[in-house]
């Protein structure tokens, strides 16, 4: 293998990247990416760099002394197509560039609203340039801000302009949110955080019309908002377009072989990647934590230098992990608690914000969620990784008072 | 060459996700801090902490080589 392309100069990309030459591939390697900027670290955009406007907090490790990796870059140019036959990837500015070895890493885009349109004061958060937009915007037009969507980034930009000394409001169209990551009662308890630091939350409603002239939300449950800023964080559709008619198989991302592989060749990682996950019986998963594209990215990186010599029991069999950071509460998740069975408070209580729970299913334990609960959340990763039984958990998490 | 391991404490946020690649060196106690048990680990621990230099969400941790 002498040309490897990295479509997508993102978090799995760059690790993608960075595992190529660790491992000795000293042939060409081109990364491709649409937005103007090198790799960068996406979890400050709602954090950190928000609060602060220093964009040294979004540095990532390594990028800025990259010279040594022999990188190509192809920045600026979004991928527009790929030739599985041909071994080329199309684009957007009408180029072409061959590959022997290809590692999709194209990520995902934030969705949008009908009901809140782009316009003045309107904003999603994906990007570095959408983060830039948002907090100018925030200098520029004092006033309540409203986050459309209470779920993780949404939760974020809320705590940081909280913080910063902002009316907010939430508005989420499910009655509970994060119900699929954490569960009702874990769900309800981040709400509730919320309104603990004075945010408006209003749940089971969406928007129905943004008066954007008089910087009005009327909202579906007859009730409206006032907003100078409006924040639009309802998830992410992983970004596939450019693979349409390629061959590959898609559907919510790009469907990949329980090692990472695509097509001959051709691998997939972070948020774009789909694929089984043997640690959960081998349910198809898509993956959107900073960590899955840290370890994804190397992973299918040594699959596809490997080829055909790669040991097909070796697969890529993680638990998931994730944190977010909201007022002075770190939120962690472990494994999964979609499907869990029981769900059960093992250290601590919700009243006080500090807590494990754990999330069990048929017999095994399957995820753990806590609040500034750090510890325990990795010793609990360490548990699900091994498939340890509900029994044994509850027994290990007997000490964490 | 001598190498140690440095923790900018002012970024540290005690994700734990060091202590879970290399418990022998990193610890975060009940307290929700983090220790650093061993700032001069032997060179056979060398991969496991580039990983959690690597891996630290805050990129709180680097190596000072000396």
């Amino acid at each position: 293998m002498r040309r490897i392309v990295v479509v997508g100069a993102s978090l799995a990309g760059w690790n993608a990247a960075t595992t190529l030459r660790r491992e000795g591939f000293d042939g060409t390697l081109t990364m491709i990416g649409g937005e103007p900027e090198r790799p960068y670290d996406r979890p400050p955009l709602s954090k950190a760099y928000l609060a602060t406007g220093d964009e040294a907090k979004v540095a990532l490790h390594g990028v800025a002394t990259s010279d040594e990796l022999a990188i190509e870059w192809r920045l600026g140019s979004d991928a527009t197509g790929l030739d599985v036959a041909g071994r080329t990837v199309r684009l957007a500015d009408g180029g072409e560039v061959p590959f022997d070895g290809l590692i999709i890493a194209t990520g995902a885009q934030a969705r949008t609203l009908d009901s809140v349109p782009a316009g003045p004061g309107v904003h999603l958060l994906r990007t570095l340039a959408d983060a830039r937009a948002l907090r100018a915007d925030l200098d520029r037009r004092p006033g309540p801000v409203a986050v459309i969507g209470a779920g993780f980034i949404g939760a974020e930009v809320a705590a940081t302009c909280r913080q910063a000394g902002r009316e907010v409001a939430i508005v989420e169209a499910a009655p509970v949110p994060l119900t699929r990551s954490v569960g009702a009662e874990v769900g309800e308890v981040c709400a509730a955080l919320h309104r603990d630091h004075g945010v408006d939350v209003r749940l089971g409603t969406a928007v129905a019309r943004h008066d954007a002239e008089a910087g009005v939300l009327e909202l579906t449950d007859g009730s409206t908002l006032s907003a100078s800023v409006v924040v639009v964080g309802v998830g992410v559709t992983p970004c596939t377009g450019w693979l349409e008619g390629s061959g590959l198989t898609l559907g919510d991302g790009v469907l990949c072989d329980a090692t990472g592989l695509a097509a001959p060749g051709i691998v997939a990682a972070g948020d774009v990647a789909r694929w089984p996950n043997r640690l959960y019986d081998g349910e198809v998963m898509r993956v959107e934590h900073w960590d899955n594209a840290i370890d994804m990215g190397s992973f299918v990186a040594r699959r596809l230098l490997a080829g055909e010599a790669w040991d097909p029991a070796a697969v890529f069999e993680p638990v998931p992990w994730f944190w977010s950071d909201q007022y002075d509460r770190k939120l962690q998740m472990a494994g999964r608690a979609a499907g869990a069975d029981c769900t059960v408070v093992v250290g601590g209580t919700f009243e006080e914000r500090r807590v494990v729970v754990l999330y069990g299913r048929a017999g095994r334990l399957i995820g753990a969620f806590g609040m500034n609960r750090p510890r325990q959340i990795v010793q609990s990763r360490g548990l699900i990784a091994r498939r340890c039984s509900w029994d044994e958990a509850l027994t290990v998490a007997a000490d964490w008072t | 060459m001598a190498w140690r391991v440095v923790v900018d404490m002012d970024l540290c946020e005690s994700n734990a996700v060091c202590m879970a690649i290399l418990p022998e060196v990193f610890e975060v106690r009940d307290d929700d801090l983090l220790y650093v048990l061993d700032e001069t680990p032997s060179d056979s621990m060398r991969d496991k902490v580039e990983q959690a230099v690597a891996r630290c969400p805050k990129q709180a941790i680097s190596i000072a080589e000396r």
